[in-house]
């Protein structure tokens, strides 16, 4: 058996990389791919969970059934969501239970859109239309991405996402048809999450200390401005046609690029809410926590089952 | 560290249409099958993805290493003769 040296397994490594081979989670990675895909995919998942928040906070008030029906089963999409992408980071080697303590610990993060509140009716429909709609545009390149696992959990999650984005969109639409004050409302909606959606693709290039090693992995396909131009194309058109205005003055469509510029992004806000200080931050996790340990008593009972049936020749074991 | 209550993990296998193969979806966590298709019904087949599931214990899956690929499959390589287009058919002849 011929020795081979790390240097030799990299190259390897990259060779398959270069040659748009997707990694599966038995096979040989270096250590950071690893480290980096499971920071990425628990963020990920950690956020479509918290992003059930802002959301379960309109159930009871949706103005109809079909407005509440719609939203119950968006926030169950969030949810599994969530476990796909769990599943997806578990194959990397962690357990479920580790990352889930690593957020409530504040050493996972999740996407600071979601420690904005949602204060009306119409941030149900900004939030479809802009946060999800922001959300496709990131996983539409994900699904590219080099690590099978997470790529294929990419490809269900754009399928579902479309749904959601359109009825964000449905219900903007409605409320700037409406009277006065519903287009009011949905005017303000729209000032309130417009920014934060193009925070999410996360900070300039030039200040994004991760982006050159994970695109030479392909663990990201495209940049954060590449990705954030292409947002801010799709959504602007979107908003003229309803008659939303986008709360940006210098906002000024280049008829050389055909991209619309915007004025500048407010960075320090957004590091300031990713630190921890965004007007949610601790009512989130607060809730997460409170949640998790109500709910103890249903994963308690399910191993006591899982073991009285082991017990009664299991029905674990394929008979 | 909390114990890992997360129950075992089951990987979930979907068949889209009656005659066509059973693809892996993902992974669920259950306490037994039961719980393990009801879980796998409720996360990936909300949107009619599916007609038939099957769900299978993480750990009674065997695969191969990705490292021993050449060794293991090789023995395909030479027998071209199993495939059809391996023999010469006279000429002005009709395939069947």
């Amino acid at each position: 058996m011929i020795k081979i040296s790390d240097q030799e397994k990299l190259d390897a490594f990259q060779a398959r990389i270069d040659a748009d081979e997707k990694i599966e989670p038995r096979e040989w990675m270096p250590e950071n791919y690893r480290k980096t895909l499971i920071r990425q995919i628990s963020q990920h998942a950690h956020s479509e969970v918290i992003g059930m928040q802002p959301e379960g906070n309109w159930v009871l008030r949706a103005p109809s059934l079909r407005a509440k029906k719609i939203l119950l089963a968006k926030i169950q999409d969030e949810g599994g969501h969530g476990l796909y992408l769990y599943s997806a980071a578990e194959t990397l080697g962690i357990t479920r239970a580790e990352m889930i303590q690593q957020l409530q610990e504040g050493k996972a993060k999740y996407s600071s859109i979601f420690n904005y509140p949602s204060l009306t009716w119409a941030d149900m429909g900004a939030i479809g239309w802009l946060v999800d709609g922001a959300a496709i545009v990131n996983q539409t390149m994900l699904a590219k991405c080099s690590f099978g696992p997470y790529s294929r959990a990419m490809l269900r999650i754009c399928k579902e996402e479309g749904f959601h984005q359109r009825q964000g969109y449905e219900i903007m639409g409605n409320m700037m048809s409406g009277t006065p004050a519903q287009k009011e409302m949905a005017q303000d909606a729209m000032n309130r999450w417009w920014w934060p959606s193009l925070m999410m693709f996360g900070p300039p290039d030039s200040e994004s200390p991760h982006t050159a090693e994970s695109m030479k992995w392909k663990i990201k396909i495209e940049s954060n401005d590449k990705l954030r131009q292409r947002f801010i194309d799709r959504t602007v058109e979107q908003a003229h046609h309803i008659g939303l205005t986008v709360p940006d003055e210098q906002l000024k469509y280049n008829k050389e690029t055909l991209h619309w510029e915007i004025g500048p992004i407010n960075w320090e806000e957004f590091k300031n809410v990713v630190k921890g200080n965004g007007p949610c931050n601790h009512q989130r996790m607060t809730h997460h926590i409170h949640y998790h340990k109500e709910g103890s008593w249903v994963r308690e009972a399910a191993i006591a089952y899982q073991k009285n049936m082991e017990k009664k020749e299991s029905l674990l074991i394929p008979n | 560290m909390e114990q890992n209550n997360q129950l075992a993990q089951w990987e979930v296998f979907v068949q889209e249409k009656s005659g066509k193969p059973y693809e892996h979806a993902g992974s669920i966590h259950a306490s037994d099958k039961k719980m393990a298709l009801q879980n796998a019904r409720d996360i990936y087949t909300r949107r009619n993805e599916g007609r038939s599931l099957w769900v299978v214990p993480t750990d009674f899956i065997a695969a191969t290493d990705r490292d021993d690929e050449a060794e293991f499959f090789d023995p395909a390589e030479d027998k071209t003769y199993r495939t059809p287009n391996f023999y010469k058919m006279p000429k002005g002849s009709t395939n069947i």
